[in-house]
């Protein structure tokens, strides 16, 4: 039923699924404990940017995209410098799009379970004379571990249905950018339904078992709350 | 967090709901109130510059309404095929208004030739390529971009021109493939493409920033580009569709879509006349 370019879109979509929530949860945890602890008056201000994609139109973020890493660019003009060339069209470019699609589903459940702890947990391990990287990472980060099983099913889940901004600068190569989502649209632009039925059924039955674990799994993201 | 969302999505109903009543109510309305001297087209992408003229003059000059929706042929046909509002569709190819006619929901004897496409091969940047394919044998691009060729006529004629010029095995690594013409011209218009094959009218456009440099590929080629025009079974009682079908194939329109970089075939039968 499932061609090799069907496996290979499905493929390459679990890797740049994978790839994208590796790096989302490495710079979005430092990035959600700032959000978390800082007093800066900008606080709204990077909090409206983070959830930017969450409201903007795909091919919003696509064109700007395509505009920005374009040679002419000042992203483009930056990858050039460092010799990686032009990024649209190639598979790191996919990533680092993917990066910004889906950030706020990785930045905002990490702050959310951050600031569910409040203060009590980390003042009473000052005062145990721990550090405050080893109060990240041995009070924080087991406190919120609901907060970061949220957010790598939501990063991952979010990036593997990510759609306009993949047609917008991916160029459709097989194996590097042509993603399950276009697989799936070209099929049913050349009138191919049944390869295009089977791979929605895959797409919709991967959705509901993902929240479906996600939401056995993790039955209350804020317990947290009882230690403080 | 996921508490937050549901609590919100609890208190948002209500509100949703009255939305959802709200638009349900205007857009009945506005199908009720659609009267009978409107049209609406569907247009193939590579169409839009010139149907766009032609619906403003068209307008000047009766006082119609004119409507133009947009989009890919196969994504035009798939909406027509599941009952989307449109009296004339404008293909880019002849096949989808074919298949319209033989499922029954286009007006067979309407279909003609309104355009045959022209392909460029097209660069943003200036003096890029020297008016001939040389440029295909260098090593001076990353990327050449062109329309899928399963699903735009103008990709179907790109992949023919490499195929003739036995250029296939040379640039196989080097394509990126647009969903449409649009999206192709759009790879190349950024310059994230050095190269692509896309429509001679949508270089010749002046309102798009495309000055740059040019190969208009010598249509031999390729197979022609022809783009068929029908008028959909809802509107042939629709004297505006008919009134704009006859527009479209006036000597004086002819000339403005051949000025936007077409050729037209000459012998095309008036629908409204053998009426």
């Amino acid at each position: 039923m499932l061609t090799p370019a069907d496996i290979g879109a499905l493929w390459l979509t679990f890797k740049v699924a994978s790839i994208t929530t590796l790096i989302l949860l490495l710079l979005g945890t430092p990035l959600a404990w700032w959000l978390t602890n800082t007093r800066s008056r900008w606080k709204p201000f990077f909090n409206a940017l983070i959830a930017m994609p969450l409201v903007l139109p795909p091919t919003v973020l696509g064109f700007y995209l395509l505009i920005l890493m374009g040679p002419k660019g000042p992203l483009g003009q930056l990858s050039n410098s460092l010799g990686l060339g032009t990024l649209p069209f190639t598979f790191s470019g996919l990533v680092f799009a993917s990066c910004i699609y889906s950030l706020p589903f990785v930045v905002q459940p990490l702050q959310n379970s951050f600031e569910s702890i409040g203060q009590r947990p980390l003042e009473v391990a000052a005062t145990l004379r721990a550090s405050p990287l080893d109060t990240f990472f041995s009070v924080v980060m087991p406190l919120a571990k609901p907060g970061f099983l949220t957010a790598s099913i939501l990063g991952f889940a979010h990036t593997v249905g990510e759609f306009g901004v993949v047609l917008m600068i991916g160029g459709n190569i097989p194996d590097k950018t042509r993603v399950v989502s276009v697989q799936l649209y070209n099929h049913v632009e050349a009138l191919e339904y049944t390869q295009a039925h089977t791979l929605a059924a895959i797409l919709l039955g991967f959705s509901f078992v993902v929240l479906l674990v996600m939401y056995t799994v993790i039955k209350s993201p804020v317990r947290v709350q009882q230690y403080s | 967090m996921i508490l937050i969302y549901q609590a919100l999505c609890f208190q948002m109903n209500n509100r949703l709901r009255l939305l959802c009543l709200l638009f349900l109510v205007t857009s009945t309305t506005a199908l009720t109130s659609a009267k009978a001297d409107e049209v609406v087209v569907a247009v193939a992408s590579n169409f839009i510059k010139p149907m766009q003229r032609i619906a403003g003059d068209f307008k000047e000059q009766t006082g119609h309404e004119v409507k133009l929706s947009f989009g890919s042929s196969g994504k035009l046909l798939a909406q027509i095929t599941h009952g989307a509002p449109f009296d004339i569709f404008l293909s880019a190819d002849t096949d989808k208004v074919d298949r319209l006619i033989k499922h029954g929901l286009a007006v067979s004897d309407s279909s003609y030739i309104y355009a045959q496409g022209r392909l460029v091969l097209w660069s943003a940047a200036e003096n890029f390529i020297d008016d001939s394919p040389n440029i295909l044998q260098s090593d001076k691009f990353n990327y050449i971009a062109l329309a899928d060729a399963k699903l735009a006529p103008y990709g179907k004629a790109a992949s023919e021109v490499m195929e003739a010029l036995q250029l296939e095995k040379r640039l196989k690594d080097k394509l990126v493939t647009g969903e449409n013409i649009s999206q192709t011209y759009q790879f190349v218009q950024t310059g994230n493409a050095q190269l692509g094959f896309v429509a001679l009218s949508q270089v010749n456009n002046k309102n798009a920033n495309s000055k740059g440099s040019k190969w208009l590929i010598p249509s031999a080629l390729h197979a022609p580009i022809n783009q068929s025009a029908v008028i959909l079974k809802r509107a042939k009682d629709n004297p505006a569709a008919i009134e704009l079908f006859a527009y479209l194939q006036k000597k004086t329109t002819q000339a403005l879509i051949k000025s936007f970089g077409y050729d037209t075939i000459n012998s095309t039968r008036n629908y409204a006349d053998a009426r």
